[in-house]
């Protein structure tokens, strides 16, 4: 499974990055982000593409987040 | 407030408060530009001697207090910088450089457009030809590296700065430039324009709008959320402009614009490509700029140093069209973009996106 990690990127990185990672392997993938924008633009991403999405906050900070995206 | 309904109200409310700001003094079509503003506040301070826009506008300090508080309550307040610097503060630069040559930023191309200037038609084909352009890029991997987190202190100066300059327009320091005639002069009271700067600060940190990102999406990603409020901001201006009699259809005679229709495209094509390389448009970089992206505040340092270099060697256009030394800034603008956007394409973008392997782990 890819694996993206996207803290610190600018916009539309994150979801760029989503989006290429998926053109490679479209079963799954996990997203790290650093911002809740980013965090709300790669599962709004994921949504609109058909990924069921689970995501957790990562201990100790506010902002850092992993997405898991599976194919539905 | 990451809803539908949610970007569409804040576009709602940026378009009737623009229209509101200027049946209260502000000039026509120009109830809030963030280009604008940031020009008439690097007047007011001296850093150009346009003596027709010179202004400490409160809008300006209103949205970045705005955002900064509703950021800090949220905590989504984080201290970040260092993604390519000064490419940020050319880039910023060369956005004002381009916004000049129009006469508005991408905000103020929306609210021309919801006044009835037909000339912004002109402006919006050059913006969304300009976001196509920062596409391209995007797509072959360009990018200006990741952030890094700073000190606090670093993100609570620009906020700080801000309640300086408030300071300054409250004493009015003899050292402090106001226009007395021209666009700089037109001002709604400072309460009034403060409470709006803040009301749309906070409604724009939350919803993340952003002139730039809406078609950006909209072609990128099939992704029609910012655009909305794009379109809402032209709805309610239209309807709030029809309401006051602001509403005048047609391209002669337009408030602070011209008609060159070229210049207006390239104008607009220059600050949109600008805008996609840095990742939001003006408004959406001092949103940024407040909730801690030390790079965004660059950018708006960029933008005012832009706007200094306008007026002070007649880059900016006017009523009267274009100058030529602002043509000249505009075609090197353009070589600069080329440039930037070519240099910092990563080559092993593709290359390294395979199924099991971290990308860009570092």
């Amino acid at each position: 499974m890819a694996q993206i990690d996207t803290r610190g990127m600018s916009c539309p990185q994150p979801v760029l990055m989503t989006k290429k990672a998926l053109e490679v392997n479209s079963t799954e993938v996990t997203v790290l982000v650093d911002s809740k924008t980013a965090k709300s633009n790669v599962e709004r991403y994921l949504n609109l593409t058909g990924y069921t999405i689970d995501t957790t906050q990562l201990d100790g900070e506010t902002n850092t987040f992993e997405i898991f995206a599976k194919k539905k | 407030m990451d809803s539908k309904k949610g970007i569409i109200f804040t576009g709602a409310v940026i378009g009737i408060l623009a229209v509101f700001l200027v049946r209260f003094g502000n000039p026509v079509n120009m109830g809030i530009c963030i280009a604008c503003f940031i020009r008439d506040t690097t007047g007011a301070l001296g850093l150009h001697r346009a003596e027709v826009v010179q202004y400490i506008r409160p809008e300006i300090i209103g949205i970045v207090l705005g955002a900064f508080l509703i950021s800090v309550a949220k905590k989504e307040f984080d201290v970040r910088g260092g993604s390519s610097p000064f490419i940020r503060f050319m880039l910023g630069f060369v956005v004002m450089i381009g916004a000049l040559m129009f006469l508005g930023c991408p905000l103020r191309m929306v609210l021309r457009l919801g006044g009835g200037d037909l000339n912004a038609l002109f402006g919006l084909a050059g913006f969304a030809a300009g976001i196509i352009l920062g596409i391209i890029f995007l797509k072959n991997g360009f990018s200006l590296k990741r952030t890094y987190k700073l000190s606090k202190l670093e993100g609570y100066l620009f906020p700080l700065f801000n309640v300086g300059l408030f300071i300054l327009l409250l004493t009015a320091p003899a050292f402090i430039f106001f226009s007395t005639k021209g666009p700089g002069a037109g001002h709604a009271p400072v309460r009034i324009a403060l409470a709006a700067g803040l009301i749309v600060g906070v409604l724009v940190q939350r919803t993340r709008l952003c002139m730039v990102g809406g078609i950006r999406d909209a072609i990128l990603f099939k992704d029609t959320y910012l655009i909305l409020g794009f379109i809402s901001i032209i709805v309610f201006a239209s309807l709030g402009n029809l309401y006051f009699g602001f509403y005048k259809l047609g391209f002669a005679g337009q408030s602070v614009a011209h008609a060159d229709g070229l210049w207006n495209f390239l104008g607009m094509a220059l600050a949109g490509w600008g805008s996609v390389l840095l990742g939001g448009c003006p408004l959406r970089q001092l949103i940024l700029a407040a909730e801690g992206n030390v790079d965004s505040v660059i950018t708006v340092l960029g933008m005012s140093a832009g706007a200094a270099f306008a007026h002070n060697f007649s880059l900016a256009a006017s009523a009267q069209g274009p100058s030529p030394n602002g043509k000249i800034a505009v075609l090197i603008g353009f070589a600069l973009l080329l440039m930037i956007a070519y240099f910092n394409i990563e080559r092993d973008a593709k290359a390294t996106v395979q199924g099991g392997v971290k990308i860009g782990a570092n």
